[in-house]
């Protein structure tokens, strides 16, 4: 069996183009993530179209060696759903900043949740607009002073996870940029998991945000501030995985095994599978200041797939009064009269 | 039995049946409109219904009709019609206009009370006399009366009841026009075969109209309709909107391309979408998704990814999807968008019929972004362009624009069910083996038809990428070089162009040696031949002229147009079209006829129109 399998490599799916984001770029390191962990998937190129929109991350397609459409602000999710549909032997990927996913293609983004049509979405979100130079975002916190928000935001932001379980979503992973490991291993898990998948990854923008998210990504601080989920294991963080979540009421709380009368027993497991989205909400809204913000898969729950109803369907109506062809159609369904 | 000496013979003849919006009006004249085309007869309907589903009941804003022409040389619902049934004092005051002045009026007398006539704002207690119509061209009918001593201990209630009276005035008309109750009952079995006790309700009130008719009124004439005869072959009673589902079929069954709908629901054009949405037995695809937008999109997904794709829409969604049409022309995608036009600007007229989306399918992109523009002419040529829209789309790699109109969407005749064998193949220009050996790249392009090849995901060695961004004529890499794009533009402005060679030549009808040349497009075909027919037989030499294909025009169009002394174009908008013909013929007067009231013309106004316009000339 072994022999009959075609292996690739991170280079099969990358092509000439010279790669046009700026330098110190978080995208560089998510496409190279990228590469990688589809030659490990082993979907071959010609069976995977990667669709974009509009925005700096939307420039992707172009380094794939794969099918690919960079299409129109906000509606790569629409135009991947349509694709999905027709070929579902597709594998199917598509790329948005959080200005192109969130503002001005949130109907499509939540749409495509909802109806759960197997495609990959990578959300790049920066919390700022950066081919527009510099904008704030719907995921900028509020107050954060941009060029459109001269005296600072006015307006909450978008939890990307809040709408992801709001538009009833089934599979949820976050990543960072820089966290290269946890990149690939969102995103092969993004890729196996049936039905709409949203990746989150938090990525720097160094011309119009940068440091952003450097409580995150800074070697000293971010062992405190994020906590890599894995199903089925403890919920521990820190540098020497010294820390825990813990219930505390209706909500969660960070802990210090052995302090404060917690022990590792009290420490919550994992349940990625589990079908209930109420402490997977939870665990995604961690902002990573009072709580660790969480990485890893979230959660990552079987549904039915849009397009594989939609093709049972087809195939059961055809099976039960299925046609040959218009003519005969109409002659059975339709008034005729002979002339 | 029919007297015999009291049977006239008449041509054609035109019925409108009004009532509430709740009536069953459309339902009785659909089921006439298809009986009397099993008789023979050349057939044509129009249906002219609210945007309200329910309006006040008996109000003047919940009327609605549906007008049909039954005969030979039928070829629009007629503008007047012979006989007006009327199911309530409203009905009557808003369709009395449509009537001839000859004509015959049946209506419910059972609803001339108080509260109904007050509700038709009427003064007085005697409709007929304040709308001053003569009393012997009215047939007042008590149907309420007439319909609850026919159904009396059936155990229905009175709701149910109420709901038969549209066969009572169907079973009427069927006695005054010598229409077969057989042929009648056999569509309501097949409309009612799971509620067998409303079949026999339905089937006792329709013989009680037909008796009424018979036992009180056996003075009257009644009337045989002519007949045409016909093509042979199988005919069905086809409306535009699903005759225009049907002609995408056809082109996926002889493209060999599985079809996909990407839709959102918009009067007129929503029966698309409900035809196409059951056709899974055929094997398509039609999703409704959450916008417009995201329906063309999906389409464009589906499209790169090897379907013949198609987006439906009206006016408004045809605004909303102008971004993504750019996109398909930018990367050259076939797609078939079908716009039922209607009433305008915004929201407009819902349910009525316009052609005011000329431009906007036109120009209504941002760009230099031109598209193949094409138009059906009649109900039955819905088919026809709808397999046209998807041949060009899929053969030369471009969005076309199909353009159908409110009036012949939801208008119907009866229509032979073609052979596969009289459609040709499509041809998709894929992407070949030896191409790809020879390093094929994505703006590769046919030298003649400058048409690019289609190479689906699933293709080993032909991965690529398209985009809306410009593309380097060449390499097909991104491209901000300017004299590229100037190239990049001219060769999407040449291939649309060059679809020329592949449409068929404008046809001249009427009288071709005139001096005058009538010229239309799209759904107002049957009122302009109509008018054509009249002129000549009047004495006045008129040639016409209809156009189907728009962008391009065809071959011969210009030529034909130069040919002639005087061109009149008419259309229902405020000349689009005779602006867009002006355009490309700056040094001849095109003379116009416009009517822009959300209905279709009426011949006679098109008669009026070429007589004022050619006296204008002589003086």
């Amino acid at each position: 069996m072994e022999q009959n399998v075609t292996t690739y490599k991170a280079s099969d799916y990358k092509n000439s183009q010279s790669v046009r984001w700026c330098p110190g770029c978080g995208d560089h390191a998510i496409l190279n993530v990228l590469h990688k962990a589809m030659a490990e998937l082993g979907v071959p190129p010609e069976q995977t179209v990667v669709v974009s929109g509009i925005g700096c991350s939307s420039r992707l397609p172009y380094y794939m060696n794969t099918y690919g459409m960079h299409t129109i602000h906000g509606r790569a999710a629409a135009i991947a759903t349509g694709v999905k549909t027709v070929r579902p032997d597709l594998s199917v990927w598509q790329i948005s900043g959080d200005g192109d996913g969130l503002a001005i293609g949130g109907n499509h983004f939540i749409h495509a949740v909802r109806r759960n049509v197997d495609i990959n979405i990578l959300l790049f979100n920066n919390k700022i607009y950066g081919l527009t130079k510099g904008q704030y975002s719907p995921t900028s916190d509020r107050g954060t002073v941009t060029k459109s928000s001269p005296y600072g935001t006015t307006e909450d932001p978008f939890i990307t996870a809040e709408l992801v379980f709001g538009a009833r979503g089934n599979f949820f992973a976050r990543s960072i940029d820089i966290a290269l490991d946890t990149t690939k291993e969102v995103l092969m898990a993004a890729a196996r998991h049936k039905g709409a998948s949203v990746v989150e990854i938090r990525q720097n923008c160094v011309i119009f945000n940068p440091g952003s998210h450097s409580t995150l990504s800074d070697k000293e601080r971010r062992d405190n501030h994020t906590i890599h989920l894995y199903d089925g294991k403890k919920m521990l963080f820190g540098k020497d995985m010294e820390m825990g979540l813990v219930q505390d009421g209706f909500g969660l709380k960070a802990i210090t095994v052995g302090q404060d009368g917690y022990t590792i027993d009290d420490v919550l497991v994992h349940d990625a599978h589990n079908p209930s989205y109420i402490l997977h909400e939870q665990l995604a809204m961690m902002d990573g200041e009072k709580l660790p913000l969480a990485i890893g898969v979230i959660r990552d729950v079987d549904a039915p797939t849009y397009e594989e109803d939609v093709a049972r369907q087809v195939a059961d109506v055809k099976a039960r009064r299925g046609f040959s062809s218009l003519r005969e159609m109409i002659l059975h369904t339709s008034e005729t009269w002979e002339a | 039995m029919v007297n015999e000496t009291n049977v006239k013979t008449l041509d054609r003849v035109v019925i409108r049946f009004s009532g509430d919006s709740g009536d069953g009006m459309q339902l009785a004249g659909n089921i006439f409109s298809n009986v009397s085309a099993g008789e023979g007869n050349q057939i044509s309907t129009f249906p002219d219904y609210p945007a309200e589903i329910r309006a006040p009941q008996g109000s003047l804003s919940g009327v609605s009709g549906f007008q049909v022409s039954v005969g030979k040389g039928v070829h629009t619902p007629g503008d007047e019609a012979d006989v007006l049934v009327a199911m309530n004092p409203a009905a009557l005051k808003t369709n009395l206009q449509y009537l001839k002045p000859s004509g015959i009026i049946i209506c419910d007398v059972d609803t001339f009370k108080p509260a109904d006539l007050k509700k038709a704002q009427f003064a007085t207690d005697d409709p007929i006399t304040e709308l001053g119509i003569d009393p012997k061209r009215v047939m007042l009918v008590p149907m309420t009366t007439l319909l609850r001593h026919t159904l009396e201990g059936t155990g229905l209630d009175p709701k149910a009841i109420l709901k038969c009276k549209n066969m009572l005035a169907l079973g009427l008309i069927c006695w005054l026009f010598d229409r077969p109750l057989e042929s009648v009952l056999r569509k309501l079995e097949k409309k009612f075969a799971r509620k067998p006790d409303i079949f026999d309700a339905n089937a006792k009130v329709l013989h009680a109209g037909w008796d009424y008719g018979h036992n009180t009124h056996s003075s009257m004439p009644t009337y045989r309709i002519e007949t045409m005869s016909t093509e042979k072959g199988v005919y069905t009673d086809v409306n535009g909107n699903t005759a225009t589902a049907w002609g995408l079929i056809m082109a996926s069954e002889k493209s060999g391309r599985p079809l996909f709908l990407g839709s959102y629901p918009i009067t007129p054009a929503t029966d698309i979408l409900h035809e196409l949405a059951k056709r899974k037995d055929l094997g398509v695809r039609a999703c409704q998704m959450e916008d417009e937008i995201a329906g063309i999109c999906s389409a464009i997904g589906a499209s790169y990814a090897g379907c013949l794709a198609v987006t439906t829409t009206s006016g408004p969604g045809l605004a909303l999807k102008s971004e993504a049409m750019g996109l398909a022309v930018m990367a050259e995608l076939p797609l078939v968008v079908v716009d039922v036009q209607r009433g305008g600007p915004s929201t407009g007229l819902p349910t009525k019929t316009e052609q005011t989306d000329l431009m906007q399918a036109l120009y209504g992109r941002n760009g230099e972004s031109p598209l193949c523009v094409i138009a059906a002419a009649s109900p039955t040529d819905c088919f026809t362009m709808a397999f046209q829209a998807a041949r060009l789309a899929i053969e030369h790699m471009t969005p076309v624009i199909l353009l159908t109109d409110a009036f012949i969407a939801n208008g119907s005749s009866a229509w032979r069910i073609p052979e596969e064998s009289e459609y040709p193949e499509i041809k998709p220009p894929v992407v070949s083996e030896a191409m790809l050996q020879k390093g094929w790249k994505p703006y590769d392009r046919d030298a003649e038809t400058l048409v690019r090849y289609w190479a689906t995901p699933g293709t080993p060695g032909a991965m690529h990428r398209v985009g809306g961004l410009e593309k380097d004529e060449h390499t097909s890499v991104i491209s901000t070089d300017g004299p590229n794009h100037e190239r990049m533009v001219n060769i999407r402005r040449e291939k649309i162009a060059r679809i020329a060679d592949s449409i068929p030549e404008l046809e001249v009808l009427g009288n071709p040696d005139a001096d005058t040349l009538l010229v239309g497009w799209g759904g107002t075909y049957g009122h302009l031949y109509t008018a054509t027919e009249e002129l000549n037989a009047k004495g006045t030499p008129v040639a016409f002229a209809q156009f189907r294909y728009i962008n391009p025009l065809p071959k011969n169009a210009l030529d034909v147009l130069r040919s002639y002394r005087n061109v009149i174009v008419a259309e229902l908008n405020t000349g689009m079209f005779a602006d867009y013909l002006q355009m490309h013929l700056p040094m001849k007067e095109i003379l116009r006829i416009n009517k822009i009231e959300g209905q279709p013309f009426m011949v006679r106004e098109i008669v009026e129109g070429v007589e004022r316009h050619l006296e204008n000339i002589s003086k």
